[in-house]
Parts: C-alpha cells; structure tokens; sequence
C-alpha cells in the first residue's frame, strides 16, 4: 500500500499475532466490509446483484471451504458438488418440515448435515492419499448425485424432481424465494460469507491450522511429532464439507431459487477446484480472489466480443472459456503456484517500497 | 428385515441360476465393457509407469483423437492417411505437452502434476472441439454394429472387434516393453529417474515417446468408443470410468489394467442386472467407485500395485 507501517510497535504477543497488525489495513479491511453491506443495496442495480455478488459472495464460500480442506490439509477433494448437494437438500428438508425455524439456522443445521456426510467419506483418506483419494471422493460426488435423484423423498416427492426455496423471512423481511428482493438475498449472503471468512482466517492460524499443514506438508513427519492424522484429516473433511453445505443451500436459496441435482454435478466441483487453484492454494484471500476471478471472466467474455462488435456464437464462447479455463490452471501452476493471493502479495511489497528499489 | 436379506443375498442368485444363458451374456457384456474402460486405463498406466504422472486428460486425449481422425475423414482423406495424420498429430501434441508442461514442472509434487493434468484436460476439450466442431459425428471404420448368437448367447461383433483389438494392443506393448531398446529405457526410467539419467537415458526423450504411445493408445481407444456411441464430448467422460479401474489394478501396472477392467465392467453389469432393480436402478455411474474404495481400505496400492513404502 502506499502507507508505510513506521512507528507502529508490536509490544504484546497479542498485538503480534493478529490477523492485520497494522493500523491502516485494520482500518481499510473494516471500512471494506461495512461498505460491502451499505453500498451494492443502495447503489447496484438488480443485475450486478444478481448475476455477480450474489454467485461471487457463494462461491467465495464454497472456496474457503475447499481451500481449508485441499489448500490447507492438502486433501485433495472432487466432491465439492456432492456436498453442496447435501447441504442444499437438508436446507430443503429442514424448511419444509419446520417452516418456523429461522432461515439462519436451517442453514447451519445444513451445514451440519453436510458435515456429517464430509466425515464418513473423509474416512478413507487415512487410508489413502494423493489422487487415490481423489478418486475416492469422486466416489462420494457420483454417489450422493444419484442418491438425491433416485430418492424422491429429498424433493418432498415434487414430479419434477427440483427443489424450489420457499420465502422465508429474517427479522421481518423476506430473505429467500422468488419474492425475496436481492438487496436482501445479497445482505444475507454476505453476512454468512464474512463471519466464516473471520472463522476461516482464525481458523488456519490457530493449533488446528497448523496441524493440517503439518499433515500437508508431510504426514509422516507430523504424525511422529505428535500431530494425529485421524482427528486432523476427519476435522479437515468435516469443516471443509460444513462451508461447503451452508454454500450449497444458500446457492439454491438465495441465488438459484430452484435447482435439480444438475446444479451440483461434477463441473460445479471442478469449478470450486479452480477458483483455488487460481486464486491460491492455502491462501483465505486467494479463495475470494479465486472466486472473483472464475466469475467474471465468463461475463467478461461475453461482453467483450459484443463491446468490439464482433458476433461470437454461445458455443465458441465455452470453447475459448474452456480453453482460458485450462490454459490459466496450467500457468498459474507453473509460474505462481500461488495464484492470485501470491500476485497480490508482491504487488503489496512493491508498492510499500516504492518509489525506492529496496 | 429377513425379506431384505434374501432379496439381497439369495433372489439374485437364484436368477442366475435360473437363466444361465443370460447369465453368460450379463457376463461378456461385462468382459467387453471391461476390455473397453481397460483400453483407457492403459494410456493413464504408461504414463504414469514412465513419468509418474497421473494424467487425468488421458480422456480427452481420446476424445480429441477421435476428433481429428472423424475431422479428417470427414474431409474425405483416406483411412490411412487419416490415420498416419492422426498419430502425427498425437505425436506433436505429446511434445508439445512434454515441452510446456512437464519440463517447467518437473521435480513437482506429484499432486500438482495432478492438477496441471485437469488444466491440460480442460483445455484440450475446449481446442478438440473449437478445431473439429462440438457436434456428433458418426464414426465408421466398417465394422458392423449387429450380433450374432453362439448356443443361445448374444455376442455384438463391434465389441468382439474391440476385445480382440485390446489383447493385441496389450501384447503389442508388453512386447515393446519387455524387447525393445526404448522399451528397455522406459523401463529403466519408471523404477528410477535419477539412476536412469546417470547412465545416460534421456529423460525428455522418454517422455515424448511414452506421452506418444499413449496418444497412440488413445487413438485405439477412440476408434472403437467412437464407432461404439458416436464421437462426442461424453467420451471424454469414460476417463472418469477408468480411474476405478486404475485404482482397483494398481497404477503402475499392465496387467492390472486389463484385470481390474475385467472386474469393473463384470462387476458393473451384474450389479446392475440383479442388485440394481433393488436400489431403482442408474447404478453404474457410482458402483465402479465405490467398488474401487471398498477395495482400497483393504489393499491401497491396488492389485497388481507396487508396495507403497513411506518415508520422512
């Protein structure tokens, strides 16, 4: 930034250890949120909320959430889809059998659900590891897909087979269902996606953090030194499937207002995989920037031909995106296995230094 | 709870006894489909025996295979021109993966070489189709599609063409590895990379014909997927089905391929004759999985695997 940190001293471990030790970022980062909450309500138009708040705040959850499991723990999952699967479906479930119970607290209680399915196929991967392991949740994205198509239950028998959010309010106003405005569906997806974020951040800094990396950067070492693999690999599935379910409900809650399991097959788990890879393995920050990124560059690529008055035709357009998709995973692994988050870092360095070389 | 229990364990069996005939066809049904997820695994066995990388584009490599042979014939080259274009093609594309993507990753986590395959994987997909178009096309190679019965037992000469193709492919490449010069190399390579270059094996070499012979693999596995259910963008899907297969033979091994195709497709079809009706059906897609994990917690280098020996 181009404030520079002179005279602030650390003289406690406290003020040492957190999260921005430095007044200026502790400043900007809240100023940032609390506009996150007033401006876009009063300012974006219902299209920008809609088509990329809305799917960016979800996302970037969904990130988190697989960046704690595979960025962090070093598990590397493809069943992204099928967990947000369950947590959309509990979500679904719960609503309906107990329209009274807050929204809020369906949604945790999803995410709960989802959790519980996490652990039971996080189970293998005490057994297994690397891309066996990913097969192995493979297993549990194909599984739970068929499961919830099959099982007519899950949709409260609907012929259909979709499930489609009811209203439902939060201190009087409507936050879910085709009659919720999307100020308020983008406040709410908000407001979860921040307090998790938080969570996420204290999270990988505390002794559970610390462990998944240990177990991540090798697993043998850290189980002689006393890290144990069970509890730190299941924790890991477990939580990482929790932010997944809450993002899984809330996308079919807030963004998609209906959805079949078509919503949550395996593209939607390659497409929370490359949100971290792109924005960062291991990075909070990235898992935003991941999400951002993934989002727009779609929008992005069909306005561009449009703005240069070229015609593009629908299916081209997913060719080049394809194409861009595949080629960015190829260099950010190679040039900055960091992604995004590491880009913004140097950019930082650089500009505290700046205009001095050193 | 006893009506369940025989519904599972006993009433299917029953059925196979009941209808031997059907039995052995749900059995070569199985074989065939086996032999055809076997044909893929294969690409993914050389390449990770020679350079240990898990390269989860092997699908699309098939599919893009096919893409290029149909787009050339389509052009009206003939078979066998298209076919020698087809392998250039292959060959020119594991260069240039060798050149682009392996070289700056070496020394890598193998995971990270994992996950450049699904960037690999993606963009392949988007280029095949940009190149050759994202229709359906019919692929023949002058092979009936109809079946013939031996004693009772319904045999589709397409996937009897198939079978026999896979044998020869395997014996083929078990002869390269076992006789040649190169074979001999990509031999070497596989039990020790350092160790192969201290005696003078070029490591990029190896890996440009080895990356070439599975895109030769692809090619095999693309005529036959292709003249099987048309060139689309679904074949790209059947590498997800050869990753049980992998899992279940082990992944550095030949046979292990072949024999773990043979359980997947077997297993496959008999679940979902006489155990799939019980659940409503629709279980191939997750059956192959969950067989393969189920063998895991037992054996988690697969079949024919080498022993995993961990170190600090």
């Amino acid at each position: 930034m181009i404030y520079r940190e002179a005279g602030q001293f650390k003289t406690s471990y406290a003020s040492d250890q957190a999260v921005f030790p430095i007044v200026q970022d502790r400043v900007f980062v809240l100023a940032a949120v609390v506009a996150a909450f007033v401006v876009p309500p009063l300012v974006a138009g219902d299209y920008w909320l809609q088509a990329i708040l809305i799917p960016f705040l979800i996302y970037a959850l969904a990130a988190i959430g697989l960046n704690l499991l595979t960025g962090y723990a070093g598990q590397l999952s493809l069943g992204t889809g099928g967990f947000m699967a369950v947590g959309a479906y509990s979500a679904f479930k719960l609503t309906t059998a107990f329209p009274q119970l807050s929204i809020i607290a369906v949604f945790l209680l999803s995410g709960l659900a989802a959790a519980a399915i996490g652990l039971l196929f996080g189970i293998p991967s005490l057994r297994i590891k690397g891309f066996y392991l990913a097969v192995a949740t493979l297993a549990a994205q194909f599984f739970l897909i068929w499961l919830f198509n099959k099982v007519a239950w899950f949709t409260n028998y609907a012929s259909s087979g979709t499930i489609t959010a009811p209203d439902r309010t939060v201190l009087g106003v409507t936050v879910t269902g085709p009659n919720a405005p999307a100020a308020a569906r983008y406040v709410m997806a908000l407001a979860f996606v921040a307090v998790f974020a938080l969570v996420a951040k204290n999270l990988v800094r505390g002794r559970i953090g610390r462990s998944w990396m240990a177990i991540r950067d090798r697993d043998i070492a850290a189980e002689i030194i006393g890290v144990r693999p069970l509890r730190t690999k299941l924790l890991a599935f477990g939580i990482s499937s929790f932010y997944c379910g809450v993002a899984g409900a809330e996308l079919v809650f807030l963004y998609l207002g209906s959805a079949e399991t078509l919503a949550f097959d395996i593209n939607q788990s390659f497409l929370v995989l490359f949100m971290v890879i792109i924005g960062g393995l291991g990075s909070i920050l990235g898992s935003w920037l991941g999400a951002a990124f993934i989002i727009l560059l779609p929008i992005f690529l069909t306005r561009l031909p449009h703005s240069l008055g070229l015609t593009m035709s629908v299916a081209l357009q997913k060719q080049i995106e394809l194409m861009i998709f595949g080629g960015l995973i190829l260099f950010f692994l190679i040039v900055e296995p960091h992604g995004l988050a590491r880009l913004w870092q140097i950019g930082k360095e650089k500009l505290r230094l700046w205009p001095f070389p050193h | 709870m006893s009506d369940l229990l025989y519904m599972v364990l006993v009433a299917p069996f029953k059925d196979m006894a009941g209808a031997p005939a059907f039995l052995v066809e749900v059995l070569i049904g199985g074989v065939f489909a086996g032999l055809m997820y076997s044909l893929v695994a294969l690409g993914f066995v050389l390449i990770y025996k020679a350079s240990g990388v898990f390269n989860f584009a092997q699908g699309v490599m098939v599919l893009f295979a096919a893409l290029t042979l149909v787009g050339l014939l389509e052009r009206g080259a003939p078979v066998v021109v298209a076919l020698a274009l087809t392998v250039a093609v292959m060959v020119g594309l594991a260069y240039a993966i060798e050149r682009v993507v392996l070289r700056p990753l070496v020394n890598q986590p193998q995971i990270i070489l994992f996950m450049a395959t699904i960037g690999l994987n993606f963009f392949l997909e988007g280029f095949g189709e940009m190149a050759w178009g994202a229709n359906v096309k019919k692929l023949d190679i002058g092979i009936p599609d109809r079946s013939f019965i031996v004693r009772g037992v319904q045999i589709n000469e397409l996937e009897l063409t198939a079978a026999v193709t896979a044998a020869v492919l395997v014996t083929l490449l078990a002869l390269f590895f076992q006789t040649t010069r190169i074979g001999r190399a990509l031999r070497a390579v596989a039990d020790d990379h350092e160790a192969a270059l201290s005696i003078g094996i070029p490591l990029k070499t190896i890996w440009v014909v080895v990356w070439s012979v599975a895109g030769v693999v692809a090619i095999v596995a693309g005529l036959m997927w292709g003249a099987k259910s048309g060139v689309q963008f679904s074949l790209s899907l059947i590498a997800l089905k050869a990753l049980p297969v992998l899992i279940l033979g082990g992944f550095e091994s030949v046979p292990g391929a072949i024999v773990g195709g043979l359980i997947i497709g077997v297993g496959e079809k008999l679940g979902e004759v006489y155990w799939g009706p019980l659940v409503g059906g629709a279980i191939e897609n997750w059956f192959a999985y969950v067989l393969a994990l189920a063998f895991l917690l037992v054996r988690p280098q697969g079949l024919f695997g080498e022993k995993i020996i961990e170190r600090v």
